[in-house]
């Protein structure tokens, strides 16, 4: 018996490797090693259970994906198996002619993160030179094939004030959608939130700059927008609901219900490598832990808005209120959200700490 | 009212495709993070979208295969194919 619905869409975390180091990564802090990762045989495998199993949308992401030499052969792996290829890249490790394997590949969308509007910030973001001018040069190749592309920009309070320049960069670059995402907090983000929160200010400007945007760009340029969650009334939908939409497998096959799930203590996480993706989506215990609202406490237990927003993000239950089962501390009926505010407000209205660059795997 | 103009021509962009959802047994159109459950009067409107028809003559074929008034369907699908433009499902030349 299960009450699992079929989820639509899979993260592949196919590896942890990155050229960048950018300071909010989503990677854990604990980065799986190169040769931890699975085969293309293995991830191939994992592509074809995750179509049978309901699976429509397939999120290439790590790391950056194009660390793997094999990115060609999983992207012709995922198509074959019935997928919409989404390819999340940091742009470092492609070429034009890389581009051109992965468009006869089949890749469906290419989605191209974006640091800064230009070198000085990217660079420094990203901890890597150059990049500005290659994620440059790959937008135009991207362009030229006619793949559709999105560009993936995190937002926080170092970069918040080229918001405008941002959106109009993806006009320019041809894009079809923007991603303007406030930094959320989990990864090595958690270890410089300090020096990554937004002001209240910041926060409500970015959302006066974003409702400007769309109207003034409706049928050219999609925006979707992850508001500054900290500064917000109700908690963000994680995940659209533990266990019900999606999944990620991380590069050693271990099957997660979101990234940051590692750092809830006490779940035990099933790999592919040992079992199906179906038994795992259905079975495995941290998969049910939250699904549903069984597991609820007060407020949310009694919460109108409990299939709404599902009590907000676990992790950040934990990371905050150090239980999982907790009512997400980002929700104004939270007793820790007063707490919470006054110390972001404390951390946003201080000067910004020296960034802590992600590490490499080794 | 159709909001589009019958001698404009609908296009799939590339990364945007129909897919037949063998699990959930439903059409569906795929695009970038995106996914729209189709229905039976979307997936007719969507399975004569070649690039190549105008508006006009998709309609027609429509009112001809379903024996319904033009005008009911000209509406319907103008306002169809204007939803999906703005979000940049479909292109209208």
């Amino acid at each position: 018996m299960t009450d699992a619905r079929p989820p639509i869409a899979l993260l592949a975390e196919v590896t942890h490797r990155c050229p960048l180091a950018c300071p909010y990564c989503s990677n854990p802090v604990e980065l799986t090693a190169r040769d931890a990762e699975l085969s293309t045989e293995a991830w191939t495998d994992v592509f074809r259970q995750a179509a049978d199993l309901g699976v429509l949308q397939l999120h290439l992401s790590g790391g950056e994906p194009a660390s793997r030499r094999d990115l060609e052969a999983l992207v012709a792996a995922a198509r074959a198996a019935g997928l919409y290829v989404n390819l999340i890249t940091s742009g470092i490790g492609l070429t034009e002619r890389r581009l051109q394997a992965l468009d006869a590949a089949g890749v469906d969308h290419v989605q191209l993160s974006l640091q800064g509007v230009g070198p000085e910030m990217a660079d420094r973001i990203g901890n890597y030179r150059g990049s500005f001018a290659r994620k440059m040069e790959v937008a135009g190749w991207v362009g030229r094939l006619g793949l559709p592309l999105t560009l993936n920009a995190v937002m926080h309070r170092q970069n918040l004030a080229d918001l405008p320049q941002t959106i109009e960069l993806a006009v320019r670059l041809g894009a079809r959608r923007i991603e303007v995402a406030t930094v959320q907090f989990h990864g090595w983000a958690v270890v410089n939130r300090a020096a990554l929160v937004p002001t209240r200010e910041q926060a409500r400007e970015a959302s006066r700059v974003v409702a400007e945007a769309r109207e003034r760009l409706a049928g050219k340029l999609v925006i979707d927008y992850v508001p500054a969650d900290y500064h917000a009334r109700y908690p963000k939908a994680c995940m659209g609901g533990w266990g019900s939409t999606g999944l990620n497998v991380a590069p050693d096959g271990r099957v997660l219900p979101c990234h940051a799930a590692e750092t809830i203590p006490g779940l035990e996480f099933w790999s592919v490598r040992d079992r199906s993706l179906a038994e795992i989506w259905e079975e495995n215990p941290a998969f049910r832990a939250f699904r549903g609202t069984e597991w609820m406490q007060e407020p949310c237990r009694s919460c109108e808005r409990k299939l709404v927003d599902f009590g907000g993000c676990r992790c950040q239950a934990l990371a905050l209120a150090g239980d999982a089962a907790a009512t997400d501390p980002v929700c104004s009926r939270s007793d820790r959200h007063a707490a919470l505010v006054a110390a972001i407000e404390d951390e946003a209205g201080a000067p910004p700490p020296d960034l802590v660059w992600r590490a490499a795997p080794h | 009212m159709s909001p589009v103009a019958e001698a404009s021509v609908p296009r799939l962009p590339r990364g945007v495709r129909l897919h037949r959802d063998r699990v959930r047994e439903a059409w569906v159109l795929l695009a970038p993070e995106r996914v729209l459950k189709l229905d039976p009067v979307g997936l007719a409107i969507l399975e004569r979208v070649d690039g190549e028809r105008s508006l006009g003559a998709i309609v027609d074929d429509l009112a001809a295969a379903y024996s319904a008034p033009r005008e009911q369907i000209a509406g319907d699908a103008g306002r169809f194919l204007d939803g999906l433009a703005a979000r940049r499902m479909v292109d209208l030349a």
